[in-house]
Order: C-alpha cells, then structure tokens, then sequence
C-alpha cells in the first residue's frame, strides 16, 4: 500500500490562506490504512484548521467528505456538487488522488495535505516500513524475496557494500543491511549459487528514468 | 484575568474517576464548579477527536481520568487513553495552543478527595493560561 504522512501545519494554512471555504478530502484506501488521510484524519485537521482559523480572528468553513478512492474518477464525481461553493479542496489523499482531483475537476484548485513517501507495510502497529519501489522490473526472485532497489541506499545488486557491518547499514545503524538479508535469507533457502552470478547494470528505463509510465490491460478496455 | 472562570471538561472512566466524583460529592468535597463531567465506559473510550470538538466546542482545558495504571477493568484502556492524550499535546501545539490545557489523570473509586484536588489543579492551571484565544498572544517566556 502507498504509505504518506501529513505535511507540517504551517505549510497546510498556509496553502489555504486564502480560502474561507474549502473541502476537506480525504480517501478511504491506503491512507486510511495508515491513518494519515482517512474519515478520522479528515475530521481531525478539520477541527485543527478551524481551531488555528479561530486564533486569527477569521472563521474557515469546512466541507469534509472522504471517499471510497480519491484516485478513481467514479468516487470523485460525487464531490462535484459540493465543489461549486469552495475556494480550494485540500486533499489529504495521497499524490495520485491530489492530481485525479485536479484533473477530474480543473475548476477548483486541489491542494496537498499529505507528502506521499512509499509503497510499503506496517511491520508492527503503527509503523510502516519501505518494501518497493516500483522499479519495473522485479529481482525479488533471485534474491529470496527481499527488494534490493527498495531497501539498499545505494539499490545495490552485487551487494553489500563495505558499509555493512553487524547486519546493519551504515546509512543508519537502526536500518538493516538489505544485503545481509538477502544472504542470510538464500543462506537458509540453500541458494546462495544466486549470489555467485555478477548482476549486470539495472535497465532503469523501466523505473522512472523514461518519463512517465503506463499499465494496460486490453481486456478491460472499452 | 481574575474573573476569568474556564471550562472545563473532564472525561471520567466510569470504574474510578466518576465514582470518585460521585464519592466527593456524597463526601460534602469542595471543588470549582468549572468542570463538566462526562461519563465515559472506559478511557480508552476516548478519542483524539472528542477530545479536539471539546476545545472547538469552547473548552479552555480538557482532562482525562481513568482508573490507576495497571488497574483499568479493560486490561489497557487508561493506557490507550495515555497515548491520545499525549497525541492531542502535539495536535494543540501545532495550532497554537498550549498543550498544558490537556491532562490525563489516574485514580481509583475511593479517591474522592484526590478528583477534588484534580478538579483544583487543572482549573488553577486554566486560570493562570487564560482563556483558550489568548495562546500564541504571549511570548513563551511570559508563560
């Protein structure tokens, strides 16, 4: 799931410093999960916005709606109603809703609440850790289920690196060394003839390095 | 400030803290009349938002109390309660308002005098802040 944290209070007034309504959407998919952009979160900033409002002398109305998906034009058509009579929509949804929003809705002016950060899940409650990065080209088969491009500063494929010491990575002495996972993982599968094969250059092509990408599934098509 | 009466809301565990108030009362206890009582199954029955709508509402100060820690009647329901409260501090904090204006306490049913005390503390606290508006007009060092 796509995992994102709520931007600071001050660059949220501050994006809707000039509203005196606006709606507050939020989205009821991976955000919700991770409790920065779902019902409770919507109505928690709402009521924060309002009291911050009330400190300034000036009253903001706020419309609070959350959808099933904001990433999805038929969850976003029932706002548009309710869009008529706002100044701004801040989104706390992650950057994919923020830009449906806009795109499904280019009269109204879709500000984001949330710095969307990564695909990942929690490991326990309440904390979520990286796990892909969307590379577009999957090497979770040779290197026992553990992500490589996702986990590793440097997105190592002949790993590690000589920063690796104790199992952790020197980036962060609390970060384990992805590499030493991998090892200790194919160690235990009795596949460590995979690590004996000298991985050439990633095609990053497939990652963002090639502008935008696109999925189709024709089958689905109308 | 001097006239300045705060509101108060205290959401109270059934199991100890409205007892205790229920006892302070039987007892003939003295406390402000500041604070509003609200009957709750359990602290960890309170929510950030409940606790964020009673400053909206108009509440200068807000507090929690729940049965001793290790004795709620839910196993962790005052210790759930604990985090939240911690959790709305950061929320006040970053609109400005002083995160004193929200407590949580711990006490058992044959406390009364000690939610009296309580009930003191935090409206004695309150008075000194000042109503809820004024946050953010001082400088941090006059408060």
């Amino acid at each position: 799931m796509i995992v994102a944290d709520r931007k600071p209070m001050e660059e949220i007034l501050n994006s809707i410093k000039d509203c005196d309504k606006i709606m507050l959407a939020g989205c009821g998919g991976c955000v919700t999960v991770c409790f920065s952009g779902g019902a409770k979160a919507v109505e928690l900033l709402a009521s924060q916005i309002k009291m911050a409002r009330k400190k300034e002398g000036r009253s903001i109305k706020i419309i609070e709606r959350t959808p099933e998906r904001q990433c999805e034009y038929e969850f976003i058509d029932e706002l548009a109603e309710d869009l008529e009579s706002v100044d701004a929509v801040l989104s706390i949804a992650c950057g994919v809703g923020v830009q449906a929003m806009n795109e499904r809705h280019p009269d109204t002016i879709t500000v984001p609440g949330l710095n969307t950060k990564f695909m990942g899940y929690p490991i326990e409650h309440g904390l979520w850790d990286e796990r892909c990065a969307g590379c577009g080209d999957c090497v979770l088969e040779w290197t026992g289920g553990i992500c490589p491009i996702a986990r590793c500063a440097k997105k190592l494929l002949n790993g590690p690196c000589g920063g690796s010491s104790d199992g952790k990575c020197e980036v962060d002495k609390d970060v384990d060394c992805v590499w030493q996972l991998i090892y200790d993982r194919l160690k235990k599968l009795g596949k460590l003839d995979n690590l004996k094969v000298v991985r050439g250059p990633k095609d990053w092509r497939t990652s963002t390095n090639a502008g935008q990408r696109k999925a189709k599934f024709e089958e689905a098509m109308l | 400030m001097s006239d300045f009466e705060p509101k108060i809301v205290a959401y109270c565990c059934n199991f100890c803290a409205f007892a205790a108030a229920d006892l302070a009362g039987a007892m003939r206890v003295q406390y402000p009349p500041n604070v509003r009582i609200i009957l709750l199954p359990c602290t960890g029955k309170v929510d950030a938002i409940l606790l964020m709508k009673a400053f909206e509402d108009g509440a200068d100060g807000v507090f929690v109390a729940g049965c001793m820690e290790g004795e709620c009647h839910f196993v962790e329901g005052n210790l759930r309660a604990k985090k939240k409260v911690a959790y709305v501090k950061r929320l006040l904090e970053e609109v400005g308002t002083d995160p004193q204006r929200i407590e949580m306490f711990n006490l058992s049913s044959a406390m009364g005098g000690r939610f009296a005390e309580i009930v003191e503390e935090m409206t004695k606290r309150i008075k000194e802040l000042g109503p809820v508006e004024v946050d953010g007009e001082r400088g941090p060092e006059e408060k």
